[in-house]
């Protein structure tokens, strides 16, 4: 079998909703990928140190809330503290367009919106995965 | 780490027990990445310091729960812990959803836990194909205990025993009788057995049944020096776990410098070469027989030729 794509899908802060990103696991998972799902309320810090512990291609962080930007700097602040530059940043779930911009700047490499097709979702993932290259 | 690093420039960093290190390497042994593979054969002849747990067990029977509670207790022992958890891979897209870590989220911001969710991609008897090659990188990253919790099993799944030096076997009350302790498989593998759950009021007739079965066997294996404890846990209210801690150390030390120890180490070492060879003998035969399968099949779907004359078509050319 060729090496799967990983994957670690979060949910953090005061956000229970993860329906949808049960969903985007299972999509992910059919395209054979490797899925690791670290639950609800968790720190920005601790997604982190899974991601990096489990490295994985992707970090995809579902966010309901609106904390979308207070989260995000958390996440790319503790990437830099600990010396990570080759993860790829996900975000997804309900976020304002001006918001969306701000965070591509900040180095989130796409948001799936809310409304995003499973078919796209996995093109996105194998597409950053495959412009990353070999690491 | 936004740059390739070759796996032999990682191997100091890896000994140094820096995360993004090991988590890289562990990834290529996981890939079977063949740049790796000296890196990992120097790996394999510096391990074999850590004590490695293999946890088994029914699926629902709370081992990912247990796990993470036992790894809090052998922090607080002074231990640094490695922790391997795998899951199923789907055999329909090879994909696989992994969600150990939910249970184990009170170990997250702890340096001295390590934990890495493994998919088994294909491979049977409750553990991935690079498992004990992850064991070796945590071995030498400075994990001085490394818990594998196995895909949960059926009762034929006794691999892990042949991978690791103490074999847990978590049994949940109100899953079987009192007949379901006395068959053969998985419960005979246990160094220590554990029932969880103990918070359940079903739980001590849970811990009976399993004293009842190993006093039944004394007679047949009165010889050998380690009888199985029986130890109830909750996860739940955190209880029986000193218990088990000091039941693993004692096992532990029952190995060290016994003929018994040497036995076991022996015999992981003969599982691991026996199981490389059935992945390199895979691989040939998959390599050496892409070609003739489909015509191969032709011929045995008209019923011109047995599968037993197939089975042997496809095996020439793969060499003795």
């Amino acid at each position: 079998m060729a090496e799967n794509i990983r994957v670690l899908l979060a949910k953090v802060g005061l956000d229970g909703h993860d329906r949808g990103v049960r969903v985007v696991a299972r999509c992910l998972r059919d395209a054979g990928m490797d899925v690791i799902y670290t639950g609800l309320h968790r720190t920005p810090e601790e997604v982190v140190d899974a991601a990096i512990q489990e490295d994985v291609d992707v970090l995809g962080v579902s966010l309901l809330s609106g904390a979308h930007m207070t989260a995000f700097p958390r996440i790319i602040k503790r990437l830099g503290e600990k010396g990570v530059g080759d993860m790829i940043l996900l975000g997804g779930g309900v976020i304002p367009d001006e918001d969306v911009t701000k965070l591509k700047q900040m180095g989130v490499a796409d948001i799936l919106l809310q409304d995003t097709p499973p078919n796209v979702i996995v093109d996105t993932v194998r597409r950053l995965v495959r412009d990353r290259g070999a690491r | 780490m936004s740059r390739f690093v070759s796996s032999r420039d990682l191997l100091p960093r890896v000994l140094a027990g820096e995360v993004p290190a090991v988590a890289r390497l562990l990834s290529r042994a996981e890939a079977a990445d063949p740049e790796c593979r000296e890196t990992l054969g120097e790996i394999y002849g510096r391990a074999g310091k850590a004590h490695v747990v293999g946890i088994t067990g029914v699926p629902g029977s709370g081992k990912s729960t247990m796990v993470a509670v036992l790894a809090a207790h052998l922090r607080k022992a002074g231990h640094k812990v490695g922790i391997i958890a795998i899951d199923p891979s789907s055999p329909y897209s090879g994909g696989a959803i992994m969600g150990d870590r939910i249970r184990m989220s009170d170990l997250a911001s702890d340096e001295g836990v390590y934990i890495r969710s493994m998919a088994t991609r294909g491979a049977l008897g409750g553990m991935a194909r690079a498992t004990l090659d992850a064991v070796d990188i945590l071995d030498v990253a400075g994990f001085d205990y490394i818990l594998i919790e196995t895909v949960g099993v059926g009762q034929d799944e006794v691999e892990i025993a042949s991978a690791s030096h103490t074999t847990l076997v978590v049994s949940a009350p109100g899953l079987g009788d009192e007949v379901q302790a006395i068959k053969a498989g998985i419960l005979e593998i246990a160094d220590v057995h554990v029932v969880s759950k103990s918070d359940r009021p079903d739980a001590r007739s849970t811990v009976s049944d399993l004293k009842q079965m190993l006093t039944l066997g004394m007679a047949t294996d009165a010889k050998t020096a380690w009888r199985p404890p029986v130890i109830a846990t909750s996860s739940l209210k955190g209880e029986g776990f000193d218990e088990l801690v000091s039941a693993l150390g004692q096992h532990k030390a029952f190995l060290e410098g016994s003929d018994a120890g040497r036995a076991r180490v022996r015999r992981i070492a003969e599982f691991r070469m026996i199981k490389t060879a059935e992945e390199l003998l895979r691989r040939r035969f998959k390599e050496s027989s892409a070609g003739r399968v489909a015509a191969v099949a032709d011929r045995l779907a008209a019923r011109e030729i047995s599968p037993y004359v197939a089975g042997e078509q496809l095996l020439d050319g793969i060499g003795a």
